[in-house]
């Protein structure tokens, strides 16, 4: 769909930089341009920096893509993946991609970002050499990581030292080669460095510093490296990540000033009228850049000129460094280093291991370096970017802001001292006032919320602590992020960092986890248990042994235990339609068995009450012959799917509802779940099948499927809220089977749906299933791989012997001695 | 009062961090096996209202009942942490994983 009339503005990279400053031009000029995006790498834009916890294992690339398919679809752009752009045309107006596609332009903006720097050693080309830039070198590293065989990265800063940390957490043997004396020698003095160091080498990552490369080792792919001193390091896999240069070339060739970067004016301008730069390959008076923060302030200077308002102007501002290391706290910014017209205060604790400088000039800030304990970093950084003076505080400043002006401060009361204009989000350039009038304004309770909303805390995500701290005090009450509940006696962690340390560091059964996250009893107690193994059960589908001793007696035997130790027997009835024949199995049952009590339940089928425990292979048997499975009544996983008559029978039904219940059914059978899920469709409004207050429910009208959610009506009674309507019964079932799978990839054990999407908010929810076409798709395809190993009926396994143990007393004694 | 020691089974019909039941005319009686491979066996009826014990989650040297989760140690027969409550413990003696619970004749006489 073209836009008659409107300008064409063709860009050239599709990273942090140009995504950012669509945004702004969406919102500033709406249907100002046709967009035409070329991407050399093959996907969406995504978030760059958050590519480590991808490698680590802490997120999915699904979590960190920023725009997904349906994005630029709405906005109208044609993004052109896997394209790179090889010639500029300025005469023409064109430019060329590698595939043959030609674009002609009015506005052009280039944002190629950068090219890893590549050390000119021998061996420099060999397979299994790479660099730290995009997705797919995390793939490498992942595949790499398989053989847990040994691993060398060439580079001891930022990206280098995350890089190792996440290829250790893989499993693989890790050596740093760091050519200076201490590691990140440009954001950290040496005594931060060395604390740095220390803490690297706790992981089981080796550092060796003062390490020249001479040249990589290898016939066919490498084998090793060789330093200067003649020092071989074997390895499988080489990463090298020494830093970064602005990727220029194809702005050279066409003619435009280069300089280190592309030569840029304040307003973004390159010394084409027509084209501009932003990102990592733009340089602005003599500067380039490695962090989002300028850049992001480049795309809002470059969306507005874009826009026609010519006034925003770039300027220049320190960015705070921060290492995206789970467990290493370390906070860097400005200049540090020592000289005549400098002074310092430095505060060291060795025994918690914290180290803290300020490097002040003429009573001002200008550098500071935090390492173990970095709260205090967002203050400093507002005294040094004020040039506030700080000759008043100088005896107690380097103990931070709660020991200015008489008794300490609590951090929450840290955090409110704080002006309205102090930076929070040093990423996106989001101040304290912004975050607490938008939660106010938009009514906002989660997290998740404020990121959608400000951006604050949704690029690298280390000013999360702040940005809940601002949550409490703008709330109160309502929110309270600090006391994280634990899950259980046995542990100080709660179900979130719990769920989130076992995709983290790889933990695949319950004695890992308990050893890996200092468990404080031998082996847990029967709140942590059932979690974990469902936990486990859920994330690692394939691998994990179910552990039956966790699981709660219900679901260890499949029926439901009574309050006077015999069980309840319910077997599935698809959709709550039935047959001649199969009552009749069930009549023969109760029969044969004795069994006291028959009752219809809440849930369209019949529960066969009061059955002892070693009938019950024996009452699975027959039900078995007559085709019944068990109905998982007991289970924290898919209960039923009630349905109305629908289409078929009732004279207001629009859709076939009793099929559709019977699919989704039989589609999600089996499936564990955090808590007991319950779903209903109804044929029309009048909702005969009570959709309305289930965990999951289907309203058909004549235009398709209303698919609503987040219902309960036990404890709690809360109507559904809609999440979406789609057309077709196909749609219908991959939205809701999508759903389903998010929900028990986030939600705590034992949280009913309602209560997770209460949690996470009902908007992101929807943004994620209704409008992440990618998103959506991948949830499916997890839960149908799951569903491999979870839809094997339980009963038809134990009565063919599994279990035994279960079913039959161990031994009888003492009747024949009492008789006597 | 004499203590007869009868056999009830192997160690490994007990599945580890599970339990079994073994019947007598006083009752059931809850066998279980920890973590650690140690044996106890107490009463299978919870004190609070009478939950069968041995259909509980076992960790450490504990159960906790699957009605209403009473944590009873397996070692005194009591009710742990703030609930309050006892069942009788009976001594268990483990040969070679061959296992025998001490049955008191006297016992026996009164249940009848
Ligand atoms: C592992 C890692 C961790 C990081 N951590 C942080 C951090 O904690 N904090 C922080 O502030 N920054 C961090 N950064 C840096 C940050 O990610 C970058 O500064 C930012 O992504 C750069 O954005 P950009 O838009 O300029 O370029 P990029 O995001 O690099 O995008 C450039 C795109 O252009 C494409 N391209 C190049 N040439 C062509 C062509 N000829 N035709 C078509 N397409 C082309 C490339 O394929 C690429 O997709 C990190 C970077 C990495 C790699
Ligand atoms: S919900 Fe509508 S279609 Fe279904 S039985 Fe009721 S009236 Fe009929
Ligand atoms: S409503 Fe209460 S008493 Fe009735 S079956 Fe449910 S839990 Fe038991
Ligand atoms: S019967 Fe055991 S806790 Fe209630």
């Amino acid at each position: 769909m073209t836009n008659l009339g409107a300008q064409k503005l063709v860009i050239i990279g599709n990273g942090m930089a140009p995504g950012r400053m669509l945004e702004h031009l969406f919102e500033q000029a709406p249907g100002l341009y046709d967009v035409t995006i070329f991407n050399a790498e093959p996907r969406v834009n995504y978030d760059r920096i958050m590519l480590s916890p991808v490698l680590s294992g802490e997120k999915t690339f699904e979590d960190i893509i920023i725009h997904g398919d349906g994005w630029y679809i709405e906005n109208n752009v044609t993004l052109y993946k896997g394209h790179r752009i090889v010639e500029i045309n300025r005469q023409a107006r064109t430019v060329t991609s590698d595939h043959g596609v030609t674009e002609s332009y009015d506005k052009l903006v280039i944002a190629t970002g950068s090219v890893p720097f590549i050390i000119p050693v021998p061996g420099k080309d060999l397979p299994g050499v790479i660099t730290y830039r995009d997705l797919d070198d995390v793939d490498a590293m992942l595949l790499a990581a398989q053989s847990r065989e040994k691993a060398i990265v060439i580079g001891g800063g930022l990206l280098g030292l995350e890089a190792a940390a996440g290829l250790a957490l893989r499993g693989m043997d890790v050596t740093v080669l760091h050519v200076m004396p201490t590691l990140m020698e440009r954001q950290l003095d040496p005594a931060a460095g060395y604390l740095l160091q220390k803490a690297v080498e706790e992981r089981g990552i080796k550092v060796i510093t003062k390490a020249n490369t001479k040249r990589i080792i290898g016939t066919d792919r490498v084998e090793g490296i060789e330093l200067d001193n003649g020092t071989i390091i074997p390895a499988t896999l080489v990463v090298m990540a020494v830093g970064i240069r602005p990727n220029a070339g194809l702005a050279k060739d066409a003619g435009l000033a280069v300089n280190r970067g592309i030569v840029v004016d304040a307003g973004m301008q390159s010394s084409d009228g027509d084209i501009l730069a932003v990102g990592e390959c733009a340089e602005v008076d003599g500067m380039v850049y490695g962090l989002v923060a300028p850049l992001y302030e480049m795309a809002r200077v470059a969306a507005a000129h874009l826009a026609g308002d010519t006034k925003p102007a770039f300027v220049h501002s320190d960015t705070p460094t921060k290492l995206k290391v789970t467990g290493i706290n370390l906070f860097s910014l400005g200049d540090f280093a020592d000289g005549d017209d400098r002074e310092e205060i430095v505060l060291r604790d060795a025994t918690a291991g914290i180290y803290k400088r300020v490097v002040i000039k003429d009573n001002r800030i200008i550098g500071t370096v935090l390492y173990g304990e970095t709260s205090d970093g967002a203050w400093f950084n507002d005294l040094k970017k004020k040039g506030t003076d700080i000759s008043a505080m100088r005896d107690t400043l380097i103990f931070g802001q709660s020991f200015q002006g008489g008794a300490p401060l609590d951090p929450m009361a840290a955090v409110a001292a704080l002006p309205d204009d102090a930076e929070i989000c040093g990423c996106n350039g989001i101040c304290k006032g912004k975050i607490t009038s938008t939660i106010t304004a938009k009514g906002l309770t989660t997290l998740d919320g404020v990121r959608a909303h400000t951006k604050a805390s949704a690029s690298c995500g280390s000013c999360t602590g702040l940005v809940e701290q601002l949550m409490s005090l703008t709330l109160g009450d309502a929110y309270n992020p600090a006391a994280v509940t634990p899950m259980c006696t046995c542990t100080e962690l709660g179900h979130d960092d719990v769920r989130r340390l076992i995709k983290a560091k790889g933990l695949k059964s319950i004695p890992a986890v308990m050893q890996e996250l200092e468990w404080k009893t031998s082996c847990g107690c029967a709140k942590c248990r059932p979690a974990l193994n469902y936990y486990l059960v859920c994330d690692w589908p394939d691998e994990y042994a179910d552990d039956y001793q966790s699981r709660f007696i219900n679901e260890r035997v499949h029926a439901n235990i009574q309050k006077d130790g015999t069980y309840s027997v319910v077997p599935r009835m698809w959709g709550g339609v039935t047959s001649a024949a199969e009552l009749r199995a069930i009549a023969d049952v109760v029969d044969k068995f004795e069994i006291p009590m028959v009752k219809v339940t809440g849930g369209q089928r019949i529960d066969l009450l009061g059955v002892e425990k070693e009938d019950l292979p024996a009452v699975w048997a027959d039900l078995g012959k007559a085709g019944f499975v068990s109905g998982q009544a007991y289970a924290k996983g898919l209960r039923t799917v009630k349905t109305c008559v629908g289409s078929d029978w009732c004279r207001f039904g629009t859709q076939d509802s009793t099929g559709l219940g019977i699919r989704i059914e039989k589609f999600m059978w089996g499936s564990w779940t955090p808590a007991k899920l319950k779903l209903a469709v109804s044929g029309c409004p009048r909702n005969c099948a009570e959709a309305t207050c289930k965990d999951i429910g289907v309203i058909c009208v004549d235009s398709g499927f209303e698919i609503h959610f987040a219902g309960a009506a036990g404890l709690d009674i809360k109507g559904t809220d809609v999440l979406g309507l789609v057309k077709t019964e196909d749609e219908a079932l991959e939205h809701i089977v999508a759903l389903t799978q998010m929900y028990r990839e986030q939600a705590r054990y034992l949280e009913r749906i309602y209560k997770w999407a209460k949690r996470i908010g009902h908007d992101e929810i929807r943004r994620q299933i209704m409008e992440d076409h990618d998103k959506r798709r991948a949830y499916y395809e997890r839960f149908v791989f799951s569903q491999k190993f979870a839809q094997v009926d339980p009963w038809s396994e134990r009565v063919s012997g599994k279990d035994k143990h279960e079913f039959k007393p161990m031994a009888a004694v003492g009747f024949h001695q009492a008789a006597e | 009062m004499t203590t007869n020691w009868i056999a009830i089974g192997h160690i490994d019909d007990i599945p580890l961090r599970g339990a079994r039941c073994v019947k007598t005319p006083d009752g059931k009686i809850a066998v279980f096996r920890t973590a650690e491979n140690e044996v106890f066996a107490i009463e299978d009826q919870c004190p609070h209202k009478g939950g069968p014990l041995s259909q509980g989650i076992v960790h450490g040297r504990a159960v906790t009942c699957p009605l209403h989760n009473f944590v009873i140690s397996l070692e005194s027969g009591r009710a742990l942490g703030a609930d309050e409550g006892e069942v009788r413990t009976i001594p268990v003696r483990n040969i070679d994983g061959q296992l025998s619970i001490a049955f008191e004749a006297a016992a026996l006489v009164a249940a009848e």
